[in-house]
């Protein structure tokens, strides 16, 4: 029931992600790529990280995506033009044939499972996804959580500090 | 009811689908009612009489609103983007509802051995005796308010007209300001609760006071961001009828905007649960009548708020409702955690 279930929702993501891509419109872009991260959001949800999948639709789906459909509306931008350079062809299909080989190299290579760690689904079951993450974030990983608080402020002071003529 | 489906007793789907059709039911009612309720209230606010011809005091009006919305023509402007424009009424419409799926209405009941929580995403489980439910409840609720802003700002980019286009922008815009407030204010909720399951926060409040009584500012912030974020009035700035005629449904016509319409008052109906349930004690109350009673009272005694809010206050101009989201509910918000936090450590 699980495979199959994933096997549907999977599916739904490839589709979607090949339409972001494929769409002429940029809003239906914008709207596939929602429609993909609905689908990780689920893929979540299966491996017993319901927080996690909580927070991809609110911060993906609901706040970035949110802000790229806005500058998107802003700019009224209704159809990308057709014209593509044979540079951007060029550099395009070599990434995608580069990423390719390292799937394969990855699939051939190495186990796919990865090492197990000490967290399982009864112990998420038992002390809940949420509790765990907060309580790795605030003490295992305390260091880089404080970085990344100042990264963000940094961007913050950065964007007032541009879009103000005079401070 | 011998039979088993993927390890679960057949009772549990039966239940299951009662639960979703009854809570279905009923929110579609209150949906269809509360605008009844809303055009009666303010009429005998401003001393009117509001609608008395359809039926014994103008009883059957909803009904005849949506039989005259279904007849009406279906209108698409020629160069509006039609994929985006018939999906807008409808990404509105859903996360309106399905909100409700997390929200405890009642005691944990017992129909012929089986104990049935009065909760759509939950079940009891026999084992450890209690009730489980989805451990991000209000996370959930919190991601799909989120999602309901695509339906506006899609409705409004997509009739290709510049009145909608400016609803949809100013909506988005307020919208995103006013979800970090609100999200900000049930913070110190979890806080107290030590938990994100709604069923544990409805507990806590059983066992102690209400939230609304422990926090107070983060009961009123919350409350008045989330009219904020459904854009009722006083912050209906998305329609604003005076200058936007309607802003982003100003093309719809026929069923597309009563689903419109439709969502505004489902998450009127919605937000008032959400706010009974983690302020207002949830289904608890006196013990003489069942928890569903006292979760219902409690909620239309919130919506009759917002109708009465509707009745009192003017429309705010657009920098005032800015600053107030920004330079005012934000700042509470964030001093209110802090304090708690003390308060909680002590």
């Amino acid at each position: 029931m699980e495979t199959f279930f994933f096997m549907i929702v999977a599916a739904v993501a490839v589709l979607a992600s090949i339409l972001v891509i494929t769409c002429k419109n940029p809003i239906n872009s914008a709207l596939s790529l929602i429609l993909t991260f609905f689908c990780l959001a689920t893929l979540y949800v299966t491996l017993d990280a319901p927080f996690m999948a909580a927070i991809q639709v609110l911060v993906y789906a609901g706040a970035i995506m949110v802000l790229i459909v806005f500058v998107i509306m802003l700019l009224n931008v209704r159809t990308e033009s057709g014209r593509r350079s044979s540079h951007s062809v060029l550099f395009g299909s070599l990434i995608g044939l580069f990423t390719l080989f390292q799937l394969f190299y990855l699939f051939n290579r190495s186990s796919l499972t990865g090492q197990k760690g000490t967290i399982d689904s009864a112990l998420i079951n038992k002390v809940g996804h949420t509790e765990l993450i907060g309580k790795a974030l605030y003490t295992d990983f305390l260091l880089p959580f404080e970085v990344t608080s100042i990264l963000l402020l940094v961007a913050i002071i950065g964007a007032v500090v541009l879009t103000k003529k005079k401070i | 009811m011998g039979y088993e489906i993927l390890g679960l007793p057949m009772a549990y789907y039966i239940a299951m689908v009662l639960k979703v059709l009854v809570v279905f039911v009923f929110v579609l009612l209150t949906v269809a009612y509360s605008t009844y309720a809303e055009r009666k209230i303010i009429g005998h606010m401003q001393v009117r009489l509001g609608p008395m011809r359809t039926g014994w005091h103008g009883l059957l009006q909803p009904i005849a609103d949506g039989v005259k919305l279904f007849f009406k023509e279906e209108i698409i402007p020629s160069k509006a983007d039609k994929f985006a424009f018939l999906i807008a009424p409808l990404i509105a419409l859903v996360p309106a509802f399905i909100g409700f799926a997390v929200i405890p209405f009642g005691e944990t009941i017992e129909v012929g051995g089986y104990k049935i929580p009065l909760q759509i995403a939950a079940y009891y489980d026999t084992a450890s005796g209690q009730v489980v439910d989805l451990n991000v409840g209000v996370l959930y609720i919190l991601a799909l308010a989120s999602i309901g802003v695509y339906g506006i700002v899609l409705a409004g980019w997509s009739s290709n007209s510049k009145y909608s286009l400016l609803g949809g922008l100013r909506s988005s815009a307020q919208m995103i300001s006013y979800e970090l407030a609100a999200g900000l204010a049930i913070i110190s909720v979890f806080m107290l609760s030590e938990s994100l399951s709604l069923q544990k926060i409805v507990a806590d409040q059983a066992n102690g006071a209400w939230y609304a009584f422990k926090q107070p500012l983060a009961f009123i912030l919350f409350f008045i961001c989330s009219i904020a974020e459904i854009n009722r009035t006083p912050f209906d700035l998305p329609e604003a009828e005076t200058e936007l005629v309607s802003g982003f449904c100003t093309e719809y016509s026929s069923m597309k905007y009563a689903m419109f319409f439709m969502a505004e008052y489902a998450n009127m109906v919605t937000v008032c649960a959400v706010t009974t349930t983690l302020f207002l004690g949830g289904w608890h109350g006196p013990g003489f009548l069942p928890g569903w009673f006292w979760f219902v009272a409690k909620v239309y005694f919130l919506i009759f708020t917002c109708m009465w809010i509707r009745a009192t206050y003017p429309r705010y101009r657009y920098d005032q409702l800015m600053r107030l989201g920004w330079k005012v509910f934000l700042p509470l918000t964030l001093i209110n955690i802090v304090v708690t936090g003390i308060i909680v450590s002590l």
